[in-house]
């Protein structure tokens, strides 16, 4: 089975590589809040239409980054 | 100029995961036909070949696999990434490379398959050519995909984006490990790696492939649109995370159950089962987080029948997560290998679990893309789940019975010693559940059809609209 010193390796690189990603996720606090990212993705608003929608001047200084 | 999401890159893999779903699934029921009329495609005389079983079974799966699911997850993830990340895609051009790289390989697959080219390697059929354009178009999906993570708005990484991250990852590295082939012509290649060694690296792709693209990349999918859906936040965003790191860590060793009672040593056979019934486990998690997203909202599931399409996917990816630990055990597999049984465990999950939860996600995703309210006809919607439903149960209980059967005819021997069934007679009792099974596909294909019909309205309904808009008023 010597196909097994390419698998084997390989699949212990995949995990390193795996167990590295877990950790960076876990010190960069993505891990911190197990609320709120459930809840976040509800409020993002999907206007259907957005062609057809006339913005008031109002609205278009609400969503203006400056 | 405002900020919008690109939607034109979704739109497009959206309708193409219809169309190949219709083309993938008519191949279907033709084999299934040829199971009962094995002459039935003679007539077409020098077309014959070409619509022979051997060659167009690979088509079948190929396309409904790589065209349909594909298409399916290159639009849901790369809708989900801008969204949950508030962000344009990394790169448009990018993106068109990405949809047109992809047809121009299932246009080849369609063109080489039924020619006779293969590589006779399972769900990596296609040659040597194709394997490279199919790295290089991966290759520029995982840069689109990525890039467009680390360009976020947002802090935090929804976990339906690690499902996704982690199935491009997984799958670049096994079609590059598998394909590795050396080239005789442009038509002809040859493994590296031979025996019983081609054979492990073969199923340690095939089983990854169904597990990180027909599993993990579809859980993607489910804990984005179910939540959306039912308007209701993920049952336990804690266990999602969970769900995720446990099915990573242990999916990439169950490979060998494919190969039980072959030449590949007992040790890793059994190895190859424990880590299958430890999957268990995630998958049972993942699924009851799926359904209890309702609790509290079961009143949802009388009146919406994308919500139907959605949970009834979950059910049917625990039924064949259940099935498939079970099926891995030694003793259970002597008696269920090279059965019609593993073949009514595959659709289990494809059409019950990957198909249904990709039907339910497109038809959230349809009206939002195209600046609709709602589908043309919520009615139709209901009308295909049911159709659905049904297809796939006529087909996984004509198969569970066909294998069962099978399995039994072929063990069974007289006293003195001698098989008490000929293979031919085990083939004859296969025909009434061969006929089952061809009603039920043929029901699920015709609730293909009927979507791409309200889809076709819905779309037709209204004029072009534009991307929608990124908030900028981010919490941060």
């Amino acid at each position: 089975m010597d196909i097994l010193y390419l698998l084997i390796p390989l699949s212990l690189v995949f995990v390193a590589i795996i167990a590295i990603v877990f950790l960076w996720a876990v010190k960069s606090g993505q891990f911190e809040d197990m609320e709120g990212p459930a809840h976040r993705i509800l409020m993002d608003d999907e206007s259907p239409s957005p062609a057809s929608k006339i913005l008031s001047s109002e609205q278009q200084n609400d969503i203006s980054p400056r | 100029m405002e900020a919008t999401y690109n939607y034109k890159v979704v739109r497009q893999f959206a309708i193409m995961t219809i169309v190949w779903g219709i083309v993938g699934m008519l191949v279907g029921v033709i084999l299934a036909a040829q199971l009962i009329w094995p002459t039935m495609t003679e007539a077409l005389g020098p077309l014959a070949p070409y619509l022979s079983y051997g060659r167009i079974r690979p088509l079948h799966t190929n396309a409904v696999i790589f065209a349909f699911g594909g298409s399916a997850l290159f639009a849901t993830s790369l809708y989900v990434v801008q969204r949950t990340c508030q962000t344009r895609v990394l790169s448009d051009g990018l993106a068109s490379f990405v949809f047109w790289g992809w047809q121009l390989v299932i246009l080849l697959a369609a063109i080489t398959l039924p020619m006779g080219f293969t590589s006779s390697k399972e769900y990596a059929e296609l040659e040597w050519p194709i394997d490279i354009l199919i790295a290089v178009v991966w290759v520029a999906y995982g840069v689109l995909f990525f890039g467009t993570i680390m360009k976020r708005k947002t802090q935090h990484i929804y976990v339906a984006n690690w499902f996704f991250g982690a199935y491009i990852v997984t799958i670049a590295l096994l079609h590059i490990v598998n394909s590795a082939e050396l080239p005789v012509t442009l038509t002809k290649s040859y493994s590296a790696y031979a025996g019983v060694h081609d054979a492990m690296v073969q199923w340690w792709y095939g089983h990854n492939a169904v597990g990180f693209f027909l599993t993990t990349a579809f859980l993607g999918m489910m804990y984005y649109f179910i939540p959306k859906q039912a308007g209701r936040p993920i049952f336990s965003y804690r266990l999602s995370i969970v769900h995720f790191w446990a099915l990573n860590f242990i999916y990439m060793w169950a490979g060998p159950h494919h190969l039980m009672y072959t030449a590949l040593p007992d040790w890793a056979q059994s190895l190859g089962m424990v880590f299958s019934l430890m999957l268990l486990a995630p998958s049972w998690g993942g699924m009851m987080n799926g359904i209890m997203t309702l609790s509290g909202a079961w009143h949802k599931l009388r009146t919406d029948p994308i919500l139907k399409f959605l949970i009834t996917a979950m059910s049917f990816y625990g039924m064949s997560t259940f099935e498939g630990p079970m099926m891995s055990v030694k003793t259970v597999n002597a008696l269920s290998h090279y059965t019609e049984w593993t073949i009514g465990h595959v659709h289990s999950g494809a059409l019950g679990w990957v198909a249904m939860i990709s039907i339910g996600s497109l038809y959230h995703l349809i009206p939002r893309l195209f600046g609709r309210e709602e589908m043309f006809s919520v009615k139709l919607i209901n009308t295909h789940f049911w159709m659905s439903t049904i297809g796939v149960v006529l087909y996984i209980v004509a198969l569970w019975i066909a294998g069962v059967a099978q399995g039994l005819m072929w063990r069974a021997t007289n006293s003195d010693g001698t098989l008490t069934y000929s293979f031919a007679q085990s083939v004859n009792a296969m025909y009434p559940f061969y006929t089952i099974r061809l009603i039920g596909g043929a029901l699920f294909f015709a609730g293909m059809l009927l979507m791409a019909y309200n889809v076709w309205k819905t779309i037709a309904a209204g004029k072009a609209v534009n991307d929608a808009r990124i908030p900028q008023a981010v919490a941060a």
